[in-house]
């Protein structure tokens, strides 16, 4: 199914400045794998070196986190618009 | 390159000064092109949603409230270019756990806080293959 994902500013360079883009997949994952696929650039900022979608990436289908749902196992309807969102962190060394 | 006002400058400082010994933190709203500087119209503060007892090394913009600065940016013109931040006792350079969180493209600004004063305030992007961060000023 095509669902739509919504790139934020900090990304376009890294996808020839597009502001969305349609790929295929039945769940979110799918959806990512298709989209870093087409944009292989893209694909460091949002999964660690683990293959593991970074802490501070958040995904949401509508207004829901999937991190709230089945994370990238979430399911996707065609049409479904997903939107890359960073939570933003940081701080001193020390711990 | 990322252009910032000096009212805009100062009004970072203040917020450092009013979260110590927390860390403060917040948006950098401004106009950009795609070819020439940043130019940072406005700062939008945020709540540290970290827990209270790691506020003095740590702070969080959580998504929600990154949505929300997003389309208030947008109903002013305006877009977010990058986000401030406190080092309270600690000089104004990135740390790895900075890096580690990091975007290209925004403008990191960290400013140090001395016992409640605030001193050193600097700006930083993220190289394209994250391995470091540039100074910007």
């Amino acid at each position: 199914m095509s669902v739509t994902i919504l790139i934020p500013t900090a990304l376009r360079s890294f996808a020839d400045g597009q502001v969305e883009v349609m790929v295929e997949g039945d769940t979110a994952g799918n959806a990512l794998e298709a989209f870093t696929k087409h944009y292989p650039d893209i694909r460091q900022h949002l999964y660690d070196e683990n293959n593991s979608l970074r802490s501070f990436v958040n995904v949401y289908i509508g207004e829901k986190n999937i991190k709230n749902a089945h994370g990238l196992a979430t399911a996707l309807r065609d049409g479904d618009t997903l939107m890359l969102v960073p939570a933003i962190a940081g701080g001193t060394r020390a711990l | 390159m990322t252009e910032l006002p000096s009212d805009k400058q100062h009004a970072i400082r203040l917020e450092g000064e009013k979260a110590y010994p927390g860390e403060c933190c917040g948006f950098l709203l401004g106009v950009f092109e795609a070819t020439g500087p940043r130019h940072i119209v406005d700062i939008l503060p945020m709540c540290n949603a970290r827990e209270t007892e790691a506020q003095h090394n740590r702070f969080l913009i959580a998504p929600v409230d990154f949505m929300r600065a997003e389309r208030h940016a947008r109903a002013a013109g305006l877009e977010i270019v990058g986000f401030y931040h406190s080092h309270p006792d600690h000089p104004a350079l990135p740390s790895d756990y900075d890096r580690e969180q990091a975007l290209p493209f925004y403008c990191y600004i960290i400013v140090s806080v001395n016992k409640a004063k605030a001193e050193g305030l600097t700006g930083w992007s993220l190289s394209p293959d994250r391995a470091h961060f540039n100074q910007e000023f």
